[in-house]
């Protein structure tokens, strides 16, 4: 039972890679053909994959309810938001409750496109602006100039964070053409543009790699600890 | 033990955070209380992007990818906005879609502002809002091979089929530009690798300032021109303003939200200077003791 229940994920695994990798570098008839039928199947597993992903918080958040658990009331707020948002949205349900029998579910008038707009839209905005209040406490106590590299660190910051605005202008914008290369602005264009291009490369190419022999032992059924069960 | 000296280069070096947060908040208020707007100078990776625009002829084929949610808005939807608009009044085609879930309302907000400003455009014509799909980077190569197969209907449940802008499209390959406007997975870096490189397709677009860094390595062969964050944005609109002067009331979001933000940053320059001086002086201190 075992050997099957692996053997078929890792035949199917094995199946599918080799002819996706192979539709990249032979994009000729049946290949290119068997890569798109394969596109489309894996779109339709991404959306059964929605179900799966509401179905699991639907379940772990009602069990909590259910059992009382810790800040159990914030899973009723999970729940309602995310049935009531799920049955607006499925019936296409207008201000005035009558159903939408065609149309776009966020379209002008609906509850869905309320609810987006009054209640999803603040707080995503609320919750990402707190971010640059956290940033503007933890840089003042934690960057510090320690070691060369932290200073180095340090000095790229201030140009990126001057560059990116209209402020780099203003420091350094009346200096001659002959100097200009020290202008703010320049220097945040260079440096994004040469060091930290340079080492992005460098970690994508790495991660490339890694990826390229994951996939490959994953392909030749030679890591299987996704599966389950020994290895 | 020796007795730390607690006097007030002591007491800056460990500011209460709720007088950062209070500065902090009166930077960004202040400025857009007092309306401030700074001048902004476009750069070479964003004057790229909007040449191309420029020199497509009308007629071409623009995809606009949504790839964000109302979290980013401030940062990409000017970039949205701005690309849009320029593609209209340069009479290209824009097809609008999503790799988001929270793209179709980002999308209904810049179809408002089309509808407002390009009251001549039509829909289905003009452009054409495909909507949101599953699928992530699976979705890019699905439809890289096969438009019509993963686009059945626009989102209004139009088929494609009675769309005019959909008759001559078949796939990717047919479009002459893909903008995509992104702050995360998937988005721009995914157009780059499943639908530019693969497809031959040009690609470019706008990030937020977070991610602008991590999108230069395919700049600038394999991403025509890129938006880093709302300064990127600015720059676009900066550009869009210079070349079309009739934009100049409508197209200004990101140019007024500049004010703040340089501010903000001066803020926080400042920040880390005075918490460094206070770090060496107190370091100093404990050598001499």
């Amino acid at each position: 039972m075992y050997t099957l229940r692996v053997l078929i994920p890792t035949l199917i695994t094995f199946i599918v890679g080799i002819v996706l990798v192979a539709a990249i570098f032979i994009p000729r008839s049946p290949f290119r053909e068997m890569d798109q039928h394969f596109s489309t199947y894996f779109d339709i597993v991404a959306a059964f994959a929605f179900i799966l992903g509401g179905g699991n918080l639907v379940r772990m958040h009602g069990d909590k309810v259910y059992r009382k658990a810790r800040d159990w009331p914030f899973s009723i707020v999970v729940l309602v938001g995310f049935l009531g948002t799920l049955i607006f949205g499925l019936l296409k349900l207008r201000m005035n409750f009558t159903i939408v029998p065609a149309g776009d579910y966020i379209g002008t008038g609906t509850w869905f496109k309320f609810i987006f707009d009054s209640m999803f839209t603040p707080l995503s905005a609320a919750m990402f602006s707190l971010l640059g209040f956290f940033v503007a406490s933890a840089s003042y106590r934690a960057f510090r100039a320690k070691t060369r590299e932290a200073t180095l660190l340090l000095v790229s910051a201030f140009i990126i964070l001057l560059g990116r605005t209209p402020m780099g202008h203003y420091i350094t914008g009346w200096l001659p053409d002959s100097l200009s290369w020290l202008d703010i602005p320049n220097l945040s264009n260079w440096i994004l543009s040469f060091p930290n291009a340079a080492g992005q490369r460098a970690i994508m190419i790495g991660i490339a790699l890694g990826i390229v022999s994951t996939s490959l032992k994953l392909i030749l059924g030679m890591e299987r600890t996704h599966l389950g069960g020994e290895e | 033990m020796a007795e730390v000296k607690k006097d007030w280069i002591y007491k800056l070096g460990r500011l209460d955070r709720r007088i950062i947060f209070f500065l902090i908040f009166l930077a960004v208020a202040l400025p857009l209380l007092l309306n401030l707007v700074l001048p902004v100078h476009t750069s070479p990776i964003v004057d790229r992007l909007f040449d191309k625009i420029e020199s497509l002829p009308p007629g071409s084929k623009v995809l606009l990818s949504l790839d964000y949610g109302p979290a980013t808005a401030p940062e990409n939807q000017p970039m949205a906005e701005s690309m849009a608009r320029h593609a209209l009044e340069r009479d290209l085609k824009l097809y609008i879609m999503s790799l988001w879930a929270t793209g179709p309302g980002q999308a209904v907000l810049l179809i408002d502002m089309l509808g407002r400003e390009f009251p001549d455009k039509v829909q289905g014509e003009d452009w054409v809002n495909i909507g949101y799909k599953a699928g992530n980077q699976g979705l890019i190569n699905a439809i890289l091979l096969d438009m019509k197969a993963m686009y059945t209907t626009d989102v209004n449940g139009t088929s494609v089929d009675d769309i005019p802008m959909m008759a001559d499209v078949e796939n990717l390959t047919d479009m002459h530009l893909i903008a995509g406007i992104g702050s995360g997975f998937p988005g721009l870096k995914e157009w780059v690798q499943f639908a530019g490189d693969r497809g031959d397709i040009p690609v470019g677009g706008g990030v937020t300032a977070v991610e602008a860094p991590l999108l230069y390595p395919y700049y600038p062969s394999q991403l025509l021109g890129l938006m880093g964050g709302l300064q990127g944005a600015a720059e676009y609109e900066a550009a869009l303003i210079r070349t079309y002067p009739k934009f100049k009331e409508t197209a200004v979001n990101a140019v007024e939200l500049m004010g703040p933000q340089a501010v903000a940053h001066t803020v926080i320059v400042l920040f880390v200077l005075i918490g460094n001086i206070t770090f060496f002086i107190e370091r100093r201190r404990e050598r001499k003791i």
